[in-house]
């Protein structure tokens, strides 16, 4: 996970607002993520992380600000944005009627890629549904139609990777294995910007976090940037080290939510 | 981008073909209805309808129910488009690097050639039930060419129903008044017999000048004026619904 610094960002988002009728989802966001690196983009439901990602995809437009994908401006490039990156988004978007490979065939022969058949049968291989190739994605499991989802979004091989909460909804293995997805794809220099409120799910996967909090990135840090921010206090009471769950609890949390003894509420639900 | 047109429309609608063929009963479905009412109109209602012609039932009732075919047909097309836009895959196209209004095409030239195959699958039971005309090649392709038209100008309407409904049921539940109305039209008996607004409304709408026109190249007649009518209509209806559809879309996808 070596982040080549020379390189302009990948992504550099500069205020950036958007709202729908009179409400403010995005109030200015800054966002730069470096080529190569994973950032994880962290906020509750409504914090604006999904309008963020689909503005950065060109489902969206912006209200006002700037966005650059690779190089290319969302507003008056976008055919070449939507060819440099690709979003998996919340919900698998994968054709059920379809078989495993010919979901692959036709994400395939859509980016004007030769051979479509051995593409898919790659995609396939690499993630472990050879076996389920030939059978419709209706009748795949949920992890099944994660990496299907994933795989179709990898074809072409896009320089950046948007993973909307990649593993909400998933049982623990199935997450594991979106985990081990996303590691393969950082180590073969893919920027991803991955969106969670699974602060584990950040902490483990990310180099870079960036909070998003009422439409503004209030903090953005690698771990050990974002755990510096707690008062050293807090180490007498934890016998850990501060899991970014608290430091995400302190940094977002109103007074009233944070228990009087530190412990930040940990384990608390974020929906 | 544009030079991708053909190709990403082609290979969208070989997606959308091959929802139609693993569920064949969606072709089936529409074409049952129209011969269930083939069947009722030909063998227990029809000898009691005087046409004013001395041509047979079934022939002066099939163009009538081909229309019916096609309207019923296309509420498929809808139920298809918005299951499509609710899933994530419209969006996943969109994401990608393809023509935009090939999503849309797509499905526009699957439910032609869906309903096409229901059509078929109708004159062979009518053909079957003693329908019987002399019309040449040219006139099969007028005929067809007429059915064609009608189908693209109901298609654009289902494609709008398929945008803008929130439920499934209301998805397909606009084709209902399309279905009915070839009943109150020249479809299945003159429009003469009508009580007077009725039969305004019969003689004036869209339907009965379709009917006359397949109805006239059938029995080999000379078609008249009804033939400019119908494309005027057909036109009409292609393209209003063509700019409306394109238009929600855009601000559907903002």
């Amino acid at each position: 996970m070596t982040v080549d610094t020379t390189r302009e960002p990948a992504i550099r988002v500069r205020g950036i607002e958007k709202s729908f009728e009179d409400l403010r989802v995005l109030r200015g966001v800054d966002l730069d993520v470096p080529a190569g690196s994973v950032l994880a983009l962290l906020g509750s439901n409504g914090a604006g992380k999904t309008t963020l990602v689909r503005i950065l995809s060109t489902l969206l437009k912006a209200d006002s600000g700037t966005a650059t994908v690779h190089g290319f401006d969302v507003t008056t490039a976008p055919g070449d944005v939507r060819r440099s990156i690709s979003l998996t988004g919340q919900f698998a978007a994968v054709d059920d009627v379809l078989t495993g490979r010919e979901n692959l065939v036709l994400i395939a022969k859509l980016r004007h890629l030769r051979n479509p058949g051995a593409i898919a049968d790659e995609m396939l291989d690499r993630f472990s549904l050879t076996d389920s190739g030939a059978r419709k994605a209706s009748t795949y499991s949920g992890g099944m139609r994660r990496r299907l989802d994933i795989a179709m979004s990898l074809i072409g091989d896009p320089p950046i990777i948007v993973l909307d909460e990649p593993t909400t909804g998933l049982d623990p293995q199935a997450r594991i294995e979106v985990w081990q997805t996303v590691e393969a794809l950082a180590r073969g220099g893919t920027t991803v910007v991955l969106t969670t409120q699974d602060l584990d799910e950040a902490e483990h996967l990310a180099d870079r976090i960036a909070i998003l909090r009422r439409g503004t990135i209030i903090r953005n840090g690698t771990l050990a940037e974002l755990r510096e921010l707690l008062p050293s206090a807090t180490v007498e009471y934890v016998e850990k080290q501060p899991s970014l769950e608290d430091v995400f609890l302190a940094l977002v949390g109103d007074p009233a939510e944070t228990a009087p003894d530190g412990t930040a509420g940990a384990g608390k639900d974020l929906g | 981008m544009t030079t991708h047109v053909l190709g990403d429309t082609g290979n969208l609608t070989g997606r959308s073909l091959r929802h139609v063929l693993r569920s064949p009963d969606t072709i089936i479905t529409t074409a049952v209805t129209p011969i269930a009412l083939m069947l009722l109109f030909v063998y227990v209602l029809g000898g009691a309808i005087d046409t004013g012609t001395d041509e047979s039932y079934i022939d002066y009732m099939l163009p009538g129910i081909l229309l019916i075919t096609i309207a019923s047909g296309i509420a498929y097309t809808a139920y298809r488009l918005f299951l499509d836009m609710q899933g994530g895959i419209v969006e996943r196209f969109r994401s990608m690097p393809i023509a935009r209004s090939s999503v849309l095409w797509a499905h526009v030239l699957t439910s032609l050639a869906a309903n096409l195959v229901s059509v078929a699958i109708v004159i062979g039971v009518a053909l079957l039930m003693g329908f019987r005309t002399g019309a040449s090649v040219a006139a099969w392709l007028a005929v067809a060419g007429i059915l064609i038209l009608f189908t693209l100008a109901l298609t654009w309407v289902a494609v709008i129903a398929g945008l803008s409904a929130h439920t499934v049921d209301g998805a397909s539940a606009f084709s209902y008044p399309l279905i009915f109305l070839p009943f109150i039209s020249s479809a299945f008996v003159p429009t003469g017999s009508m009580p007077g607004p009725v039969g305004w409304f019969a003689e004036n709408q869209p339907v009965t000048s379709v009917v006359n026109t397949i109805r006239a190249v059938f029995a080999q007649e000379t078609v008249g004026g009804d033939i400019w009518i119908a494309l005027a209509w057909l036109a009409g209806i292609l393209v209003v619904a063509y700019l409306s559809a394109i238009a929600i879309y855009r601000r559907k996808i903002g």
